[in-house]
């Protein structure tokens, strides 16, 4: 569905500065498949996007898209692709149905099927008593579930999400992603998204790329990052004078690392938790260690980024610079 | 949750072959006449303005010059009015790509098999559909006073004003999109070039009587030859040479517009 090969993006802002965005991203993407792409802001998933929707070309590299090559064709991927974006699709001074069904005559359809195609997403998107209202008179959550049906007014293949939740509270984002899977099953459509809120990466996607300066850091199944990536963390409390034989104790555990032993507290790092844990367990009361509390965390994304960059999201969030 | 039915979606887009730059043009002009269209009252108060301006300074011309203007102070400053308010609508129409742009509308239809060109050319002729309503009215209103209504030299002369009107609409829409982040300087671009031209074109008052280098500038203002234009096409005069200089003029300005209008328009998606 997507293939691209070293896809780059540079932004040229001065004659001294030239701000790299995008460095040699390479990606394929299967028919059906749900992707989202994570990163902080600035790291370059948004112009990854807009390349892949024709919005800009690449530097250099290639990308195909719907079969068709973005630079060369890009009429062709136009029509093949939806598209929601970070802002709102549907004019501010429009009303709903108007822009809707507009949407759907932009794709080829004439005005009757537009407009009845616009009333089954409205229906189906719980936006039908605001068929005649003003997109302006919207809420916010109202307004993106109307930028979602625009983007699959013509039944795409493929749709591009670009941060489809952000600013959105957490009941409209779980309304919201309740549409697009439902959609993303009728329409047994590919979605590829930007995010950069960790947990829906996680919830949602099947496959997980990991974008950061530019460049594909990771590419797995949220699991499987974790697993390779973070491992669970078991953190077991012990009386005091146990610490040390405890600590030796947890190194032995299978695929043990990063053991630390503070206060009366120890922690390790282990592939399988679950499984670990009671080994751990027995072991300690084996050798007459008291086991006061134990515990484990499965590891977040968040651990993940923080694994592979040594900085978590949320700062890197806060240093990154932001290049579109 | 509502369970839903999905009809079956045929997509008419055919592989190959070229989308239709006038259906696109249409689409495009439609969907920004709808919210106009939606809204009769600010469209009621659109359609007068000109009438207001024509009540307000058609007087103070006709008595401080009306002996001296050629066929009658309205045949003179009736089709001025049309051009002034296609100079008005089409240089601000800028301002609403502007807000579509902050909005992400513009993107999303950029994003679209749209041909690029419709989405000004459909922009700038959604100008011209009033700028018709309006000419009806203010001859409807002027023909009692003496104002000589020619038909076929009226429909040529609003046909060349659209011809200017998709070029300057063009212009304004490339100032938008070059001052897309600080908006505030689309006015300041907007009103530093629009009164100069209004003026230097002998649109308002003629410039007979003015000195001698605001003759000169007015012969390098392409607005010129278009406000004589619709005034020989008006008084019926269809085939004379001002009327050729003015379809020159509105041809080199449409096809200027849309050459920096577009350019701007693929370069700014960034």
């Amino acid at each position: 569905m997507i293939s691209t090969r070293e896809l780059t993006k540079d932004f040229v802002l001065s004659r001294t500065e030239t701000v790299h965005a995008v460095r040699g991203i390479t990606l394929d993407v299967e028919p059906g498949e749900l992707v989202a792409v994570l990163g902080p802001n600035g790291a370059g998933k948004t112009t990854t996007l807009r390349m892949l929707t024709t919005l800009i070309a690449p530097t250099s590299g290639t990308a195909k898209v719907a079969g068709y090559d973005v630079a060369t064709e890009p009429g062709q991927v136009r029509r093949q692709i939806g598209y929601v974006g970070q802002g709102n699709g549907a004019g501010h001074s429009q009303r709903v149905g108007d822009e809707l069904s507009g949407q759907g005559v932009i794709y080829g359809l004439d005005r009757r099927a537009a407009r009845q195609r616009a009333e089954e997403l409205l229906e189906s998107l719980e936006l039908k008593d605001l068929t005649r209202r003003k997109v302006s008179e919207l809420s916010g959550g109202q307004r993106r579930r109307l930028d979602v049906a625009m983007g699959l007014v013509h039944a795409p293949g493929l749709l591009f999400l670009d941060e489809p939740s952000t600013g959105l509270d957490p009941q409209n984002r779980a309304n919201l992603w309740d549409h697009i899977l439902r959609m993303r099953e009728q329409y047994s459509m590919t979605i590829v998204l930007t995010t950069h809120y960790l947990d829906e990466a996680d919830s949602m996607a099947e496959r997980v790329v990991v974008v950061d300066h530019g460049e594909v850091i990771a590419d797995d199944t949220a699991d499987a990052l974790k697993a390779k990536l973070a491992g669970d963390l078991l953190t077991l409390t012990v009386a005091p004078g146990h610490l040390q034989a405890t600590a030796r104790l947890a190194d032995k555990v299978a695929g043990a690392k990063d053991v630390v032993a503070e206060g009366d507290r120890i922690s390790v790092r282990v592939a399988d938790g679950p499984a670990a844990l009671p080994e751990l367990i027995a072991a300690a009361q084996h050798a007459g260690v008291p086991v006061a509390t134990a515990q484990v965390h499965r590891p977040t994304l968040d651990d993940v980024f923080l694994n592979l960059t040594g900085r978590s999201l949320r700062e890197a969030d806060s240093t990154g610079k932001a290049a579109a | 949750m509502t369970t839903l039915t999905v009809s079956s979606v045929q997509v008419s887009t055919p592989d190959t072959g070229r989308r239709s730059l006038l259906r696109d043009t249409g689409i495009v002009m439609t969907r920004e006449l709808k919210p106009v269209l939606r809204d009769p009252f600010s469209l009621l108060f659109g359609m007068i303005q000109p009438l207001i301006f024509l009540g307000l300074f058609g007087p103070l011309l006709a008595g401080s010059m009306g002996g001296s203007l050629d066929g009658g102070v309205w045949q003179w400053f009736v089709p001025a009015i049309l051009v002034m308010t296609t100079l008005f609508g089409t240089s601000a129409t800028g301002a609403n790509l502007l807000f579509e742009f902050q909005t992400g509308a513009h993107e999303r239809m950029m994003v679209t098999p749209l041909s690029r060109s419709s989405l000004l050319v459909g922009r700038a002729l959604k100008e011209m559909v009033p700028l018709l309503g309006q000419a009806v009215i203010v001859i409807a209103v002027m023909v009692p006073f003496g104002f000589d209504l020619h038909l076929d030299g009226a429909i040529l002369g609003l046909a060349l004003l659209a011809v200017f009107g998709i070029g300057l609409g063009s212009f304004s829409y490339a100032l938008a999109i070059a001052v897309r982040k600080q908006d505030w300087m689309f006015w300041v671009v907007q009103q530093t070039f629009l009164f100069p031209l209004m003026i230097l074109s002998g649109m308002l008052l003629p410039l007979e009587t003015g000195p001698a280098w605001m003759r000169v500038a007015s012969k390098v203002n392409p607005l010129s030859y278009l406000v004589d234009a619709e005034r020989a096409l008006f008084s019926g005069d269809v085939t004379s040479t001002t009327v050729l200089w003015g379809w020159l003029a509105a041809l080199i300005t449409v096809a200027l517009g849309l050459t920096v209008g577009i350019r701007t328009m693929l370069r700014s998606a960034t």
